[in-house]
């Protein structure tokens, strides 16, 4: 595999933490959806993230890469660090957050131009100065493919339009066209819910084969999923983080009367 | 034997229903297409005659009784280019900033709400804004460029909102996608928007160009001229256009023989389906190439 389009070495702090918030609210207009979330997001394991529908999982993942803010009616308290760094700072440039922290959405969203063209369209938005080779562009295009195990499937088709595959394999490659441009977060949010069970299973394998090089949060409200691919997990509800632990102990063992209405299927 | 799958009384009653609807829209779709044909076939039946290559290409003759219409087919082409020159740009960005970059909030809608009214105001009080605008106040003089101008204003609305139209009718997945590379907005637009938004781009200029070439008060006082023995050098020059000259030979004249305005018209008419159908081919060839 090609070590270009490797992840980014993940940065070291002592706590191993990658996302951190530190009393975060958000309001959508004057309607509020998140109430002090207090996280500690540990750095190169799957976390997941559960919660009834509504109870504000996509609008915390969508806050931690800033992509709410296109709404203008969005606000926000709290801090929000990646790597101890508060990513609502003044200083703090939007593009080199969305470099670091990339997202894969519910419905995958591959561009309408080739499968090569979708993945290298990062890697080429941020290196315009320096001229690559057709052979270094090739060398990331394979190294990105070969890491969501589409390589083989597609490596005689690079030119055919992406939205021509499959969804899982739409999906996989919205995966892949993150990995050039080098994050260390990746942020998921039900991934599988467009996905039959088979391509399910398969994206599943995959994010697991992720593990360690990223640190994934991933929304679900498949709780086998949950159970099965991650290893810590949140459950959120109305807002609220009610329960943050191992994922393991959260479902054998859930400290909150709530998770345990929840992942015995009282609501949601 | 079919009894379980037997018409009812009720399906029976509903199948009547549903052909009497059919046919009556039906009946409304032909409403509409009876006038056009009539139009085209007067036109063409009245006017068919007096058309020939001299007739497009030689100076009007004998006080506008006879002769060619090349100053006014060539007028009318100066006047819709140069103003497309100035509205298509104009109304591109306007829309691009309205859908892609301006909040969502009072002031946006106020813009649009304005728009739309833009859109609404007679062609006539364009005239006289055009007068005083550009002939008057920038001092441009009755020319090609206040006429061009006074069209291009009146026409910007269309542009703006299928412009706006089309690019919000492109997925906002899309924009997320490039953004969540790291695309600033107009990464975005540039790379993915624009190309999936041409087609419904086009459409608003090909409605722009039918309009223009057709208007005729927004040009009478701004830069047409009933008749000019040369023709335009430059957009500061008057000009004579074919929706002017029409009038001008239907109504101002005395003793027109009758085919001459048909002709006109015909040609007119013709220039603008011709025009609706090269754009019309360059959208489906767009179209064939875009799959999503
Ligand atoms: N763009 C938005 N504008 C206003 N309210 C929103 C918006 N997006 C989500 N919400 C509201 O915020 C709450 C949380 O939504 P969301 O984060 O999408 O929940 P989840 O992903 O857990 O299903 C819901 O009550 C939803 O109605
Ligand atoms: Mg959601």
């Amino acid at each position: 595999m090609g070590n270009t389009a490797a992840s980014a070495e993940q940065p070291d702090n002592q706590a191993g933490i990658a996302i951190q918030t530190d009393q975060l609210n958000l309001w959508y207009g004057t309607f509020q959806a998140l109430f002090d979330v207090n996280l500690a997001i540990r750095k190169g394991i799957i976390t997941s993230l559960i919660g009834p529908s509504g109870c504000g999982k996509s609008t915390f993942l969508r806050s931690v890469n800033r992509i709410n803010e296109r709404l203008g009616y969005v606000r926000i308290s709290g801090t929000i660090e990646v790597f101890d760094q508060n990513i609502y700072d003044q200083d703090v440039e939007l593009i080199q957050v969305r470099k670091q922290v990339g997202m894969v959405f519910q419905r995958p969203n591959p561009l309408p131009v080739s499968i090569r063209d979708n993945i290298l369209f990062g890697h080429r938005l941020h290196n315009k100065d320096r001229r690559y080779s057709r052979s270094e562009e090739e060398e990331i295009l394979e190294g990105a493919l070969q890491q969501v195990l589409l390589w083989d499937k597609v490596k005689d088709m690079l030119d055919r339009k992406a939205t021509e595959l499959s969804l899982e394999e739409q999906q996989k490659l919205c995966i892949a066209r993150l990995l050039p441009v080098k994050p260390t977060v990746l942020l998921m949010d039900e991934p599988c819910s467009a996905l039959d069970p088979k391509g399910t299973a398969a994206v599943e394998e995959l994010i697991w084969e992720l593990r360690g090089k990223y640190t994934i949060l991933i929304v679900t409200h498949n709780m086998a999923q949950a159970r099965r691919a991650s290893e810590e997990c949140i459950f959120m509800l109305m807002g609220k983080v009610v329960e943050h632990s191992l994922t393991e102990q959260l479902f054998v063992t859930p400290a909150s009367r709530e998770t345990a209405n929840y992942i015995e299927g009282r609501y949601g | 034997m079919a009894t379980m799958f037997a018409e009812s009384a009720l399906n029976a009653r509903n199948k009547k229903v549903q052909g009497l609807v059919k046919t009556l829209f039906m009946l409304m779709t032909l409403l509409l297409i009876i006038p056009v044909a009539i139009i085209l076939g007067t036109l063409v039946y009245k006017g068919g005659g007096i058309i020939s290559i001299d007739f497009l290409f030689t100076y009007p003759t004998d006080g506008m009784t006879a002769g060619g219409i090349f100053p006014a087919l060539l007028g009318t082409v100066w006047l819709v280019s140069v103003a497309l020159l100035a509205s298509v740009p104009i109304g591109i960005a306007a829309a691009i900033y309205l859908s892609e970059y301006a909040p969502d909030n009072w002031s946006t809608r106020a813009i649009n709400l304005a728009i739309i009214n833009l859109a609404g105001v007679p062609s006539i009080v364009h005239a006289l804004f055009g007068v005083g605008a550009f002939v008057i106040f920038f001092g441009f003089g009755t020319s090609i460029l206040s006429a061009s101008l006074t069209l291009a204003i009146m026409t910007l609305p269309v542009v703006i909102v299928s412009t706006r139209e089309s690019l919000q009718a492109v997925p906002p997945a899309f924009r997320e996608a490039c953004w969540n590379m790291g695309a600033t907005r107009w990464q975005a637009i540039r790379k993915v928007v624009l190309p999936n938004a041409v087609t419904g781009i086009l459409t608003g200029v090909i409605l722009e160009v039918s309009r223009t070439s057709g208007e005729t008060a927004p040009i009478m006082f701004t830069g047409a001229a009933f008749f000019l023995p040369f023709l335009p050098q430059g957009i500061f020059d008057q000009t004579m256009a074919m929706s002017l000259h029409l009038f001008v030979v239907s109504t101002q004249v005395p003793g027109v023989p009758e085919e001459l305005p048909y002709g006109v018209a015909l040609v007119l008419i013709a220039m603008v389906l011709l025009m609706n159908s090269l754009s019309i081919g360059f959208r489906m060839y767009l179209r064939g190439k875009k799959k999503w």
